[in-house]
């Protein structure tokens, strides 16, 4: 329990209890307001709020490869979008017989003349089943995939790229038609999750609630993990790789175990994500929606976990915002944050704050 | 860490909050917020950009004639950024925060059926203006774009005629998503039936993006080299046209020998590609810049004094193409029917609004079809003309209506869209209300 | 007076075969209609007139030289308007134009076609007959038989023959029939297999046998034209792949850089031949033809200046943290991608092929050569071999070389190593602008050129190793022709997955590429 609360100093516990406070209790209470009161948190803000927690939980995960373990990746979007699928799948199953064409298969199916379930679709139509390869799904391509990477030592650039191209070629797969995940329209109309109503406001403020949850649940975890004697090795991992090989210790396990909870972990992101957003289709594989991921993590600062929740809150918030605002301009303004945060703030925006303050800067750790 | 960085995410986070808040509460009052979600950057900002400013055109034309029930229409331009969740995420801040009273928009499918479980939850109007693969009746939709049996099939009879070449063999090439697949089944179901056997049928598809279209053209000729008069139906998408028609060009596939008809390949499309070699090959629209009517004259005088009055990029080169016509058509039915409903309340407008008639640029007295919420429209054929015009060589005597759901397609051919009693149900196979 | 004689020809070789049941070209000419149906049976009518000024009509016609002015026709030759019956000169403007169908145009073709067979020019006649061959009409059988009694040439006799050989096969002479077949084993196209196969299984075995094999070499000879195709496509496709790549091997493979506003800097290439495409347009229509020579140094340095800049103002502060280039360039690609949108529209725009690379060679009736695939081909080689020459025989290119291979030495020697990452850096986008020409011609230009090609690119340059040109060439035409050997195999969208999936193993196998730069220079 001592190791526990020496993951932060009691500034940081109380900074923590506040977000907390924040996100569990003050967001519903706000949204439970009459909707005349000027401090009601308007219904469409919830999942939108709900969002961006899924997407600070990747970038999270993002943070635990790449700002710890020095490995970027490119292909963040499929371990979502697996996630995703898996529990797009589940709702879609869950929703036999109401489809528009009353069919016990999905729409699409019934669309595509298709007489029965593919054998990768069943047992979707159980919570626990699809909840399980939300995780696993994600977790084995990764452990697969990192595996055989690693083994060849392919770092740097090159495991970039080649993960780029992974999330290509699944992009072109999961467009096919044929390949039975409902094409470029992906899973949509989804009507109910375990019995309860996704159009309900309710529904969706406990589906934000859960995310939330998790992301703070996460958060404690990836605290744990990267102060932890694993964590340590990692971080040594991306600053020497071969002098950590020197001292006795192999990479490859090491990689390999962060990287599968990585992906993982991005997978319950996109299972979160999915209800909330209400479809899941391919362009969450386009190599774009990958490299987003990663500039969450570095806007905000990279080797800092609340940087990466900083990050995720505000590239999406001012995603969110321009689009309204000034839709012409809002590519010039994603641009130049990118811009502006590589060649000014290394540290990301966490490293801002530290460089206005630098004599308050307190030590990370415990 | 740090203590400040934490504060420092809080208060951002606060921030953001309250300025959202505060965006919320200020609602104007003497106006009408109308929403339009076209995409602006991405992918299909090539394509909707031109359908948010005809949007525009039209708003301001309606509140020059001084606006609906005496209140100017305010339009709340947004940029789903050819994301589809974002689409969704826009949809409902539309209707939630800006409260629009109707919402113009999506291009794609998939945006469509992104937004469409958000505005049955509440209860919004969209009106969508771009021909897709039908399949669909929703209460909250307005579909001003062609139902298959509006573009689709009547381009396959005119391939078949004395006219169209008697077309006795085909090849359905299309983008591997939900509309070339679907509008295929289609047309393969109905060439069947008019004795086309799956021989004289290949059906291809090329990835999203695809770029290479040697190898496609190649098979295309060596189809054709069996004897039988061949004709190509295109479902390709958006930028894969242009080197589709370039190769086409180039390796001298004329029109004369395989006619191609596209059923996405319109002026603004027609725009970036050089037409001399593609003299010929055929179009399946419901509007033509060349239709010569009144109204399309002052739709396009309009259009053109528009792009020049706020030098929109292009200039004189813009031109006004069928979606463009179905959207401007779409806001004028909707500020009648408000008119007449009294009130810009969904379910009075939607209740007015089945009965609309719109004399439309394309030259016909267009009307809503009240029980399945789409526009019945006329066909028209047109040959690319040097100029990268359409030459109309075929049209249909009237408009037509469409049929939402497809005889061709066994699941859905006994399907019912009826949104008047006592059937009110998209897709039912008998009355709800008996 | 050059039509006047070859009126006089024309009427001169038509005289023997002319049918007693031909409609006069007059009666034809005087109750013409303007709609595509009466335009149709006017021209069958006209194709069996055997009249010299059917010829002329029929090619005004096909050129839109047409027009209707009170009741009369009218044909534009230069101009002068002239009446179509008489050829008597007219004042005024051109009328109405006639509305063709390609009913309408094929019918005009066929006609044309038929009425040259009787040229006095021996090469149209040849054209005329090798049309045929290809695109057999049964209505032309007559006039087939009437060219091939009166024809002298071997060659164009060689070609209706091959023309008729189809027609021949139901004929009631055994002994044609056979020599039919054996003319078709020879050089028959595969549309006659459908003709053929009822033979084949028929009941005389002589015939069947024939037959049989003539099925079998005309397949075969398919076979080998259709990989001569893909290897012609593969080459082509692999030429694109490498002209936009090449600049990013030098980026990323010289030096490092993991540029992902690469593909923007193709696209600035494109936009510049757009640009000078549409000065010429308007101030040098007279040498439209040539804006693609002058659109290159445009376009090189339009991207090279664009290179110089992003260089100087971001990637400089960057060097050594290749992972924060990439997400700097990033922005700086979606900020490029806005103003380009902004500036040009978000609209695809035209840029035209010269009429030098438009068409192509037609090599058998299947398969055609397109000249600006051919170009793009050559082209990708000239830029590859003026890439290697700088490198290896310029001053610049032995100090780019000397810094890649060692920085701190060659600071050491005097070099500015600064100057030299920037002008390096200039010269991979100027490269990129050459590739951007060359995909203005095969594809769309749009602002999101650069988003599609640039998976493509990073592809070809890891799969070929990062620090060699030669190694860019073995990924950008390895690429190109096995993508297109796969595509007949199991279709666009499955064969470009399974290439992708192939790209991914290889790196597993061989993770410096194919051609591995020896020793530590570049690492991850």
């Amino acid at each position: 329990m001592r190791g526990f609360l020496s993951l932060h100093t009691r500034t940081g516990w109380l900074a923590f209890a506040t977000l907390t406070a924040l996100l569990l209790i003050a967001v519903p209470l706000l949204n439970a307001l009459p909707a005349d009161s000027a401090l009601h948190l308007p219904d469409y803000l919830v999942p939108l709020l709900g969002k961006f927690c899924c997407y600070a939980l990747v970038a999270l995960a993002m943070d635990l490869i790449w700002g710890y373990t020095g490995i970027l990746s490119l292909g963040h979007g499929v371990f979502f979008a697996l996630g995703g699928y898996s529990m797009g799948m589940y709702l879609m199953r869950s929703m036999a017989g109401q489809g528009v064409y009353r069919s016990q298969l999905p729409d699409f199916m019934v669309f595509l003349n298709w007489k029965e379930l593919p054998w990768f679709w069943h047992g979707f139509d159980q919570f626990w089943f699809a909840a399980l390869m939300a995780l696993a799904v994600p977790g084995v391509l990764a452990f697969v995939f990192g595996w055989f990477a690693f083994r060849s030592r392919i770092k740097g650039v090159y495991f970039s790229i080649i993960t780029q191209a992974l999330t290509f070629a699944l992009m072109l797969l999961f467009f096919r038609n044929e390949t039975g995940f409902g094409g470029n329209n992906g899973l949509t109309d989804f009507k109910q999750l375990l019995g309860f109503s996704l159009a309900e406001p309710g529904v969706k403020l406990g589906l934000y609630w859960i995310s939330a949850c998790v992301l703070l649940t996460v958060y404690l975890l990836a605290q744990a993990i990267v102060h932890s004697k694993f964590g340590r090795v990692l971080t040594a991992i991306r600053d020497a790789e071969s002098r950590v090989m020197f001292c006795g210790y192999e990479p490859l396990y090491y990689k390999l175990a962060v990287w599968t909870l990585s992906a993982v972990l991005c997978g319950l992101a996109g299972a979160l994500y999915v209800p909330q957003v209400g479809i899941i289709n391919p362009s969450e594989l386009e190599p774009t929606q990958s490299i987003e991921m990663a500039v969450w993590t570095a806007v905000g600062g990279r080797g800092t976990l609340a940087g990466a929740l900083l990050g995720a809150a505000t590239v999406n918030g001012l995603k969110s915002w321009f689009t309204v605002a000034a839709p012409e301009l809002w590519l010039y303004v994603l641009g130049a944050l990118f811009v502006g945060v590589t060649l000014f703030l290394p540290q990301g925006l966490i490293g801002l704050v530290r460089r206005l303050r630098p004599g308050k800067t307190e030590e990370v750790r415990a | 860490m740090s203590t400040k960085s934490r504060t420092f995410f809080l208060s951002s986070l606060a921030g953001g909050l309250a300025l959202a808040l505060a965006s919320g509460a200020a609602l104007a009052a003497d106006t009408i917020k109308v929403g339009i979600l076209h995409s602006l950057s991405g992918t299909m900002a090539i394509s909707e950009t031109s359908l948010k400013d005809v949007a525009l055109m039209t708003i301001e034309e309606i509140n020059a004639k001084g606006g609906v029930l005496g209140k100017k229409l305010e339009p709340v331009v947004v940029d789903p950024a050819s994301n589809w969740p974002l689409f969704a995420e826009k949809a409902r801040e539309l209707l939630q925060k800006d409260k629009v009273a109707v919402v113009f928009g999506c291009w794609t499918s998939v945006s469509r059926k992104s937004v469409l479980p958000v505005f049955e939850e509440l209860n919004g109007l969209l009106f969508y203006p771009v021909q897709y693969e039908g399949e669909e009746s929703s209460r909250n939709v307005f579909y001003t774009g062609a139902a298959p049996n509006q573009q689709a099939i009547p381009a396959v009879e005119y391939l078949m005629s004395e006219d169209g070449g008697a077309a006795k063999r085909f090849v359905l090439l299309g983008t591997d998503y939900v509309y070339p697949r679907t509008t295929n089944k289609i047309l393969r179901a109905f060439l069947h039936s008019k004795g086309v056997s799956d021989d004289d049928i290949m059906e291809t598809y090329t990835p999203f993006g695809h770029s290479d279209y040697q190898t496609i053209v190649a098979d295309i000729k060596k189809f054709a080299g069996a004897g039988k008069r061949t004709a190509v139906i295109s479902t390709i998408n958006g930028d894969s046209n242009v080197p589709f028609y370039k190769e086409l060009g180039n390796a001298g596939l004329k029109s004369t020998d395989v006619p191609v008809v596209a059923f996405s390949v319109g002026e603004e499309e027609l725009r970036g590609i050089d037409t001399k070699p593609l003299v010929g090959h055929l179009a399946a629209w419901n509007y033509f810049m060349t239709i010569d009517t009144p109204e399309n004259k002052a739709f396009i005088e309009k259009w053109k004094a528009y792009v020049k009055k706020n030098n929109l990029p292009g200039g004189d080169a813009r031109v006004t193409n069928d979606p463009m016509e179905a959207t401007y058509t779409g806001i004028n039915m909707w500020a009648q029917a408000a008119e007449q409903a009294g009130t810009t309340d969904v379910d009075a407008v939607r209740q007015a609004l089945g009965y609309q008639t719109f004399k439309a640029p394309s030259g016909f007295v267009e009307q809503l079809d009240a029980k399945n919420h789409h526009l019945h429209k006329p066909v028209y054929i047109g040959e690319i003309r040097e100029d990268g015009q359409f030459n109309v060589v075929w049209k249909t005597e009237g408009p037509i209506r469409a049929q939402a759901w497809s005889p061709y397609i066994p699941d859905s051919a006994k399907k019912v869209a009826d949104w008047t009693y006592p059937w009110v149900c998209g897709n039912c196979t008998e009355p709800r209300f008996k | 007076m050059c039509r006047l004689l070859r009126f006089l020809l024309l009427a001169c070789a038509l005289g023997s075969t002319l049918p007693a049941f031909a409609v006069s070209f007059d009666d034809t000419i005087t109750h013409l209609g303007a709609d595509p149906q009466s335009l149709r049976s006017a021209v069958g009518e006209l194709a069996a007139a055997n009249d010299p000024r059917a010829l002329i009509f029929l090619e005004a016609l096909r050129d839109g030289r047409v027009s209707f002015r009170d009741g009369e026709v009218l044909i534009k030759d230069g101009d002068t308007l002239k009446r179509a019956r008489d050829g008597v000169a007219v004042t005024g403007e051109p009328g109405s134009a006639p509305l063709l169908n390609n009913a309408v145009r094929r019918g005009i073709d066929s006609a044309l076609t038929r009425l040259q067979l009787t040229s006095p020019d021996r090469a149209v006649r040849l054209a005329a007959a090798t049309a045929f061959a290809d695109r057999p009409v049964r209505a032309a059988e007559d006039s087939l038989r009437a060219a091939l009694a009166a024809e002298i040439d071997q060659e164009v006799i060689h070609a209706l023959r091959l023309a008729l050989a189809p027609i021949e096969l139901q004929s009631e002479d055994r002994g044609k029939r056979l020599a039919a077949i054996r003319t078709l084993a020879d050089e028959g196209e595969p549309r006659v297999i459908a003709v053929l196969d009822p033979i084949a299984k028929g009941d005389d075995a002589e015939l069947a046998t024939a037959a049989r094999s003539a099925i079998d070499a005309i397949t075969d000879r398919q076979w080998f034209r259709d990989q001569a195709g893909n290897l012609f496509y593969g080459l082509s496709l692999g030429s694109v792949l490498l002209l936009a790549a090449l600049g990013l091997a030098i980026t990323f493979g010289l030096m490092g850089v993991i540029n992902m506003a690469h593909g923007e800097l193709l696209m600035i290439g494109a936009y510049a031949t757009y640009v000078v495409q549409n000065l010429f347009r308007s101030y040098l229509p007279g040498a439209f033809d040539w804006y693609l020579l002058a659109a290159l140094p445009v376009a090189f340095l339009a991207a090279a200046a664009v290179g110089w800049l992003l260089e100087r103002l971001v990637l400089r502060h960057l060097y050594g943290r290749p992972l924060e280039t990439l997400l700097a360039t990033f922005g700086l690609s979606l900020m490029l991608i806005q103003t380009v949108r902004l500036i040009f529209g978000a609209q695809n725009v035209e840029v035209a092929n010269p009429s030098w690379l438009s068409g192509g060679i037609q090599v058998t009736a299947q398969m055609v050569l397109p000249y600006n695939r051919i170009a793009t081909v050559i082209f990708a080689f000239a830029v590859l071999a003026a890439v290697w020459l700088i490198f290896q025989k310029t001053r610049l290119g032995l100090r780019v070389r000397a810094v890649t291979q060692n920085r701190g030495m060659a600071a050491a020697m005097g070099i500015d190593t600064r100057r030299i990452d920037a002008m390096t850096f200039a010269l991979g986008a100027g490269v990129a602008g050459l590739g951007g020409v060359a995909l203005s011609q095969l594809g769309n230009v749009s602002p999101d050129l650069g988003q599609a090609r640039i998976v493509d690119s990073f592809m070809v340059v890891v799969l070929g190793g990062v620090g060699k040109l030669a190694g860019a060439v073995a990924g950008g035409m390895g690429l190109g022709i096995v993508n297109k050997f796969l595509e007949p195999a199991m279709g666009a969208v499955l064969g470009k997955i399974v290439l992708l999936g192939f790209i991914i193993l290889f790196i597993q196998k061989r993770p410096q590429g194919l051609f591995a730069l020896k020793g530590r220079a570049v690492e991850g």
